[in-house]
Formats: structure tokens, sequence, C-alpha cells
């Protein structure tokens, strides 16, 4: 079946019924999604279809009709998208392993909302679990990436 | 004789290690001990200057041998190296480099002694110097105890600092000029006529200047990186998605695996039939490993299904079956044969009492899982030469004797790569699933093998928080607290923990009762007494370790007797509070959150304290009722950490700490049913989630005269302030966690 990713077609020979998680991690090699929980508790997974952020663990691959962006098609170390760059310069990440989730998670709402408040950004991150408690700066770093987006 | 030799004979003879020689602990005797770990295994054209920095024609390379979980050791490690060395930020590299005894932990020993961080008498100094001793003798590498920044703190600066002396004395031999004349600055050795010699051309010729046997650090005044906020070196990687974990590592040729075993830990397996999973697409083979099967596949999915098909006939737990058996267990502890320590004894408690009790109360809390996000995971394979391994551990020498165990190799054939985690909080001080990747990895001689456990086998063969029990009573006069007598009943964490390593702890184990016995606070009539509840469940370090539970037994007993004397919480902990740190941290959280100040009706404060890992930390937390339940509305955190190195981080890991106390302390269990963990995944144990995050205040301070760590130290005091506040607000005291079992948050 065809997969397209990050802006690129992949033919790949798996059962539709696997997860789209697992085809990124190990078909595709695409190692940024993470995976936590398996049954759409922690929000690791998080990647775009269309833009709508999904959780990739409860997305089988053979129902994937639209093109699919993962954390490493939003942006790169060199070239951060805003959301990312935000993410730095407010440091969010401890150990970083939901990072990859959230900030797909917070690409999505802002696409959607471009202006959200405390109430909308809490609401769009409930699905998103850190063990390590980076809750406070992950608010921060959306309310300061929205202002960067507005700005252009 | 006295009190003191006593505990000291009881308490620091770790296995069959004997303890010679003197206290003295400085960067010779830190570091000379033990050859370079890289020295003789660098390829040409690495120079290695001390155990810590690497310097090559491309730059300068800091080993940061304490494990990154997510708390910043790797870039605090390289901050206090690249200061000393004059290296700038932006272009340093870090490795963790090998195991090695070298990087052994000179603090981590002296912190599990029987001494309160104020006390700093003689005899506890010195016996903090013995732990350092045996650190070294043990090549005790490990990361944990909030002691990499106490250990790291002169060690590294002096290394960094020895390093570069070596880089100035080659630069000097090659210009003819004095020492003194040289400069450092932004990685070269910079000449009076502002001629700039790169470290990367000096290094092979400061290779061959003797090491230096005293450096001098540089005045903090003068810092360039330390006490200012610094980018963290894996921020950028970490935001993109471009952090590589343990799980997402790699080795040509590749396959996936993952295991189950009995849920019972130490249960062990009867049988399994494997005939259908040994059929399913992808599956390359079915291997027994110790309590189950693993199954090796084409992919980590593949063999998740493959696994999800084996039938298992598991034996039953050794210990009790449920979570009632289990607490009996504990309770049934509180008798004088079980009794393992009375570290604080002042007063007399006992004749005080007899005039009666004015709270008399008994404190619960559960077994907890880690659960860190990154669930287990480890790559293993044999090669002719041995057997590499690539995973994240915070006990990366265990591992490697572990796996010479396991396959018979000597020590110096397993090649060990230490991986950033996803997130450990104590778990991965226990090397069982690098053990179960080597035992695929056997099976499979040259195939690089990927250990992935799923978060159903991570939350059911977690070594837990362990359950106990505390029961308090107390006696209060003219508006004072005047008799506390604390006694704690629960399995032993370092029996349990250390007995896996191999080692053998002897006398008291002092995280039953820390964070309790060692508070800094003249209470006339003070008594607190451990008691040693059989090993049932297999126990370990859970981040704070026994100051998780203790601290909630303490402050909500004072806090109860406060109350009963009518007294303020905030008041009278500073009146009964004698050490000068930790009534600046309760000065300041009551500045913080306008202690005093009337809240709305239905709202309510509570307040905690608890020094722990030698920081002292006060917490206070704001409840409000609302229809749908309690909700927490604020928190705020003062903890003294001697000097602020890192302010970000140090703001980051206090936040994290107060959410993941009070996170756990809402709604977090381990239950147990036919000798298995009830909870499998983060449905049945939830995690604080954004909505429930309180907006955190968070202030440093620096009173105190010792460096300390700040990753542990504000969990302790985080669910007493929440079940104080309870009180306040409700009128309910709330006596045993998770708080749900008997409140509703919204």
């Amino acid at each position: 079946m065809k997969l397209t990713v990050n802006g690129t077609e992949h033919e790949i020979d798996v059962e539709p019924e696997m997860p789209l998680l697992w085809v990124l991690r190990d078909v595709l090699g695409l190692t940024g999604t993470k995976y936590g929980c398996g049954i759409a508790q922690c929000g690791a997974c998080t990647v775009h279809v269309d833009g709508v952020a999904v959780q990739s663990c409860q997305v089988a691959v053979g129902d994937v009709a639209g093109a699919v962006t993962t954390i490493e098609g939003l942006g790169t170390p060199q070239a951060p998208h805003p959301v990312q760059a935000a993410w730095i310069e407010h440091q969010v990440a401890q150990c970083g392993y939901c990072q990859s989730g959230q900030i797909m998670t917070a690409a999505a709402l802002l696409a959607e909302t471009p202006t959200p408040d405390d109430r909308q950004i809490d609401d769009a991150f409930w699905g998103n679990l850190c063990r390590c408690g980076t809750y406070p700066r992950i608010r921060a770093a959306v309310s300061a990436a929205a202002r960067k987006l507005q700005e252009g | 004789m006295g009190k003191g030799a006593m505990i000291a004979r009881r308490a620091f003879l770790m296995g069959s290690v004997t303890v010679a020689g003197g206290f003295a602990v400085g960067w010779y005797s830190l570091n000379q001990p033990y050859a370079f770990p890289l020295a003789d295994e660098l390829p040409r054209g690495i120079t290695p200057l001390t155990a810590y920095v690497l310097i090559d024609a491309g730059g300068v390379t800091l080993i940061t041998p304490r494990a990154e979980m997510g708390q910043g050791a790797t870039s605090i490690q390289a901050a206090l190296l690249a200061e000393e060395l004059d290296v700038p930020w932006d272009e340093i590299r870090t490795d963790p480099g090998p195991p090695a005894p070298a990087y052994f932990n000179a603090t981590i020993i002296g912190e599990g002694m029987p001494f309160a961080a104020t006390d700093t008498r003689w005899r506890a100094e010195a016996m903090r110097g013995l732990g350092a001793t045996m650190g070294k003798l043990m090549g005790f590498q490990i990361t944990g105890g909030s002691s990499t920044v106490p250990d790291a703190y002169d060690r590294l600066r002096l290394a960094g600092a020895a390093a570069r002396q070596m880089l100035v004395s080659a630069a000097a031999a090659r210009l003819g000029l004095p020492e003194d004349q040289l400069t450092t600055r932004e990685g070269a050795v910079i000449a009076p006529d502002g001629t700039a010699l790169p470290y990367t051309t000096l290094a092979p010729h400061a290779r061959r200047v003797p090491r230096p046997r005293k450096v001098t650090p540089k005045d903090p005044a003068d810092w360039r990186l330390l006490g200012k906020p610094m980018q963290r070196l894996d921020i950028a990687a970490k935001s993109t998605g471009t952090a590589r974990f343990g799980i997402d590592e790699t080795a040509p040729g590749m396959v996936h695996a993952t295991v189950r075993t009995n849920p019972r830990r130490g249960g062990g397996v009867n049988g399994f039939d494997a005939g259908a999973a040994e059929a399913m697409r992808g599956v390359l083979k079915i291997v027994p490993v110790p309590g189950g099967a693993g199954v090796i596949a084409d992919n980590t999915w593949r063999a998740m299904q493959a696994a999800a098909a084996i039938r298992f006939d598991w034996a039953p737990s050794p210990y009790p079956a449920t979570t009632d058996g289990l607490f009996d267990s504990i309770a049934a502890a509180f008798v004088h044969d079980a009794r393992d320590s009375r570290l604080r004894d002042d007063g007399e408690v006992d004749k005080t009492l007899e005039r009666g009790a004015d709270v008399s109360a008994e404190y619960r809390v559960p077994f907890l899982a880690h659960a860190p996000l990154e669930p287990m995971t480890a790559l293993a394979w044999l090669t002719s030469r041995g057997l590499e391994i690539r995973a994240a551990t915070q006990i990366p020498r265990f591992a490697v004797k572990t796996a010479a165990r396991l396959t018979g190799l000597p020590e110096d054939r397993i090649v060990l790569r230490a991986l950033p985690m996803g997130g450990s909080f104590g778990r991965r001080l226990e090397d069982d699933y690098i053990a179960q990747a080597v035992e695929l990895a056997r099976a499979m001689p040259g195939r690089p093998v990927k250990l992935t456990w799923t978060r159903e086998e991570d939350m059911t063969h977690d070594f837990p928080r362990p359950a106990a029990i505390a029961r308090g009573r107390g006696r209060v006069e003219d508006g004072r607290v005047t008799a506390l007598d604390l006694s704690i009943s629960s399995p032993s964490v370092s029996a349990s923990q250390l007995g896996r390593l191999g080692l053998n702890p002897m006398g008291a184990d002092t995280s039953i009762v820390n964070g309790a016995w060692d508070q800094p606070l003249a209470i006339p009539h003070y008594r607190v007494t451990g008691y040693r509840a059989p090993e049932t469940v297999p126990v370990s370090s859970w981040r704070s370790v026994g100051a998780s539970g203790n601290a909630f037994f303490h402050e909500c007993l004072l806090d109860e007797l406060i109350y009963a004397a009518g007294a303020d919480p905030l008041e009278e902990r500073l009146r009964l509070c004698t050490h000068a740190p930790s009534r600046a941290v309760l000065e300041a959280v009551g500045e913080m959150s306008n202690w005093g100040r009337p809240l709305p009706s239905g709202a309510g404060r509570g307040l905690a304290f608890c020094l722990s890992f030698g920081v002292p930390c006060a917490e206070v937390v704001e409840v409000s009722q609302t229809p749908r339940g309690l909700r927490i509305d604020r928190a705020f955190a003062a903890a003294d950490v001697g000097r602020v190195l890192d302010p970000v981080n140090i703001e980051n890991q206090m936040q994290g700490g107060v959410i993941w106390g009070l996170g756990h302390a809402m709604r977090a269990e381990l239950t147990y049913a036919d000798g298995r963990p009830e909870q499998e995944n983060f449905d049945t144990y939830p995690a604080m989630r954004i909505t429930e995050c309180p907006e955190i205040k968070v202030r440093a301070l620096e009173t105190g005269d010792t460096v300390r760590g700040i990753g542990e130290p504000t969990v302790p005091p985080a669910a007493p302030a929440l079940a104080n506040a309870i009180f306040a607000a409700t009128g309910q005291r709330v006596r045993e966690m998770p708080l749900t079992r008997e409140v509703t948050f919204a």
C-alpha cells in the first residue's frame, strides 16, 4: 500500500491493521514519534493526518487516506517550526520523550485556533501526558508560539 | 560502646567491601587511583586530558558519565567542565563515556547514612568521607539520589581546571613564555600579544604535560556559564524529534523483540504454549526467558502481537496475592522484633504521652509505579569480540556485571553504551530489562536484538515504591506542639534493591524513616521509629525514595497537632525549626503564597515542609471546592540548593517535582489481586494531566553552604501540603493516599 509521510510517498508491505505508529518507527525509521501506552492515553505518538492531530497508535495504517506529517516533517534543528522554536526558547523539555507529541498537538491547535485561551490550551493537551511535569512551560510556549505566528 | 560507634558498625559495612585509608577527597585522590577509562582505546588523533576531557581536531568532547534522565545531568556536568576549561557552550560535544570505576559516585553512599543532612559534626562528616571512599573502592558508578550536582560540583570543575592547566602549560612551552602571562578564552590559550592557540592544536602537546596535582577552580564571581540561565544542550534535539532515546537505537541487521513474563514478580513460569505465536507473520524466534518468554520478530508490533498470543501457565506469587494481604504484612511489623531504627528519640515521649495524646492517627501510602513514559528497552548483540549493549541505565557497571554473569564473558569484552532516557524516576536503577535483552541476543548470535517492553509489561513489572503504614500520636500544651511520636512500617527498599545488585546492606534502612526522623525541628518530646516489614513485592527507589511517603506521614501528623494546639501552621513550624536555611524556605513560601491572607469560602491553604537529600523545601498548596470536586488552584515551593547553577533547570525540576508529588497523591496506586498489579496502563494509573495542573510558583534559595541537587526534594512536601489544604478547605482529614479514596477531584 502507499503512504505519504512528510511529503514523500512510500510503498509499504505490511498488514493493514498495523498501527501507523509502528509503520513510522520500525518500517520508515521515523523514530521521532514515540510509543508510550498503545491505548490513546499518553499522546506521545501524536502525528498529523491532513493537518489533524491523531494518536498514531490508534490508527491502522490501512485506514490512513491522507498525508501524514510527523515531528520530523514539521521542522528541523536548523529550521524549526515556530512551535518548535518556542519549545526551544522556553526550554520546555526535560526528558523530552513526550515532546514530539506535545509539539504536534500544539501545531494542530494553533492551525485551527490561532489565539487559544488558557482553557482551550488545557483542553487541547488533555491527551498528552508528561511524566516530568513540563505543563507550565508547555502553556507558556504555546502562548508564545501563538503570538509569534500572529505576528507572522 | 558509644551510640555512634554502634551505628557505624551496623550501618556502613556494605557487602564484603573492606574500607581502609583516609578520608581526604580532592581532585587528585578522587581521580587518580583509576586509569583513564578512555586512554588506551581511543582512535588516533583524540587526546584525553583527564577522564572527562577529550580533544581532537574537531573540538572538545566532555565526558558526562551521570545518566541523562531528563533532569539535565548532561548539561550541568558539561557546564561544570566547560566553565573551568573555557570552551564555548554552543560548540561543546558530550559523550557519556564508558562504564568505568573512575566515574564512581562519591556522594550517594554517604547520603544513605543515618546522619541528618543538617548534622555537620565530625562523626557525620567523617562517615560521609568514608562513604566517598567506599564509592571509590567499589567503583560505584550510579546516577540517583539527587547526587549528580553535589558529587560533580568540585570534581568536574577541578577536572576542567586541570585540563585547562595542562593546555596552558603546553602553550607556555611552545611560546617560551611563563604560564602566568597566558589566559584562556573560547577554546584557546591566549598569548599577551593576542595570539590564540586553539586547544585543538595544543592537545597533543598537552597530553605529555604531567597532570597537575593541585589546581584551583575559578572564583564563582568570575563564572561565565554557571549561575546564569543556560540553554540545555539537548533542547533543540528534544524539540525536533531528533533526540535518540534508548527505544530509538538501531544497528545494522537489527531485529525487534518484546517479552512477557509473570506479572507475579518472582513467581516463575510452569510452561507456555507458543504454537499460535510461532506461526504469526514476521516472528523469527520464541525464546524462553526467566519467568516467561520473549518474541523476536521483524518489527516491534509483530513481536508484541505474537507475545500476546502466547498462552502462559504462570506460578502464583511468592508473596500475599492481594492488596489487603500486602498491607496486613506491613501492619504486622509494628512489633519489637521488627524494629529497624530509632534515629530520633528526644525528650520523654512515653512519659509525656501517658498524660494523654491529643492526636492519634494512622496513615497509609500505596505501592506506586515509576512508569516513565519511555518503557524499558535495551539493544544487545553478540559480536566476534564479545557483547555490545546499548541501553538507558542509571547503573552501567552493574549492568555490565550482569551481562558478564549471563554470558560468561569477561567484563572487558562487554561494551555498554549508555543512552538518554525518556524519564526514569528511579526505574532504571534496575537492570532486569538489560538482562532480558542479553538473553535474547544470545539466542541469535550476531544479530542486534532490540527489546521493547509494552506499557503493560512495564507497569506490571516495575519494582514499585513500597507501600507503608504510619502510626502517629502527639500532644499539645499551651498552644504548642510538645510531643510527636511517629512509627513507620515499610518493606526495605535498600535490602530489596541492593540485594538484586549483589550487595548486602547491613544495619538500619534509613529510607524507611528518611524525611521524618531527620527534620530540623525542636519538638521537646520527639521520636521516630522505623519497622522493617518483610519483603513481599520486590521494591525499589522511586523519586525521593522514603521521603515520598514519610513526609506525608510526618507533615500531616504535625499539621493535625498544630490545629489541635490552635496554632498557625506556618508560625508554629517556624517556632519549632532549628535550622536557618529551613526557616528561610518556610518564610519564603509564606511570603510567596500570601500566607494568612483569607481565601474565599470553600477554599483552603495547606503547608508542608521536608528536608530531603540535604535540601529543605517548603510548599503551600491552595485548593477550592467546585461543583465537580476539589480543584488545586495554586502551588508554591521554596527550596534551598546552596547554590543555583542553572536557574532555568532548577525552576523546571522544582515544578516537575511538585507535579509529580501532587499527581500521584491525587490518584495513583498499584493495587494487587491474584498476586499481580491491577493497573496496567495510564487509564487505570492516572498521572496528572495538564487540565489538573495548578499555577506553580517556585523559588530557589542559596542560604545553605553546600551545593545540592533538586531532582527529588520538591516531591515529598507536595502530597502533605495538598492533604493539609483539603483539611483547611473542607475540615476533612484524608490520611491515606491516593486521596481520591476519600475525596473527589474536579
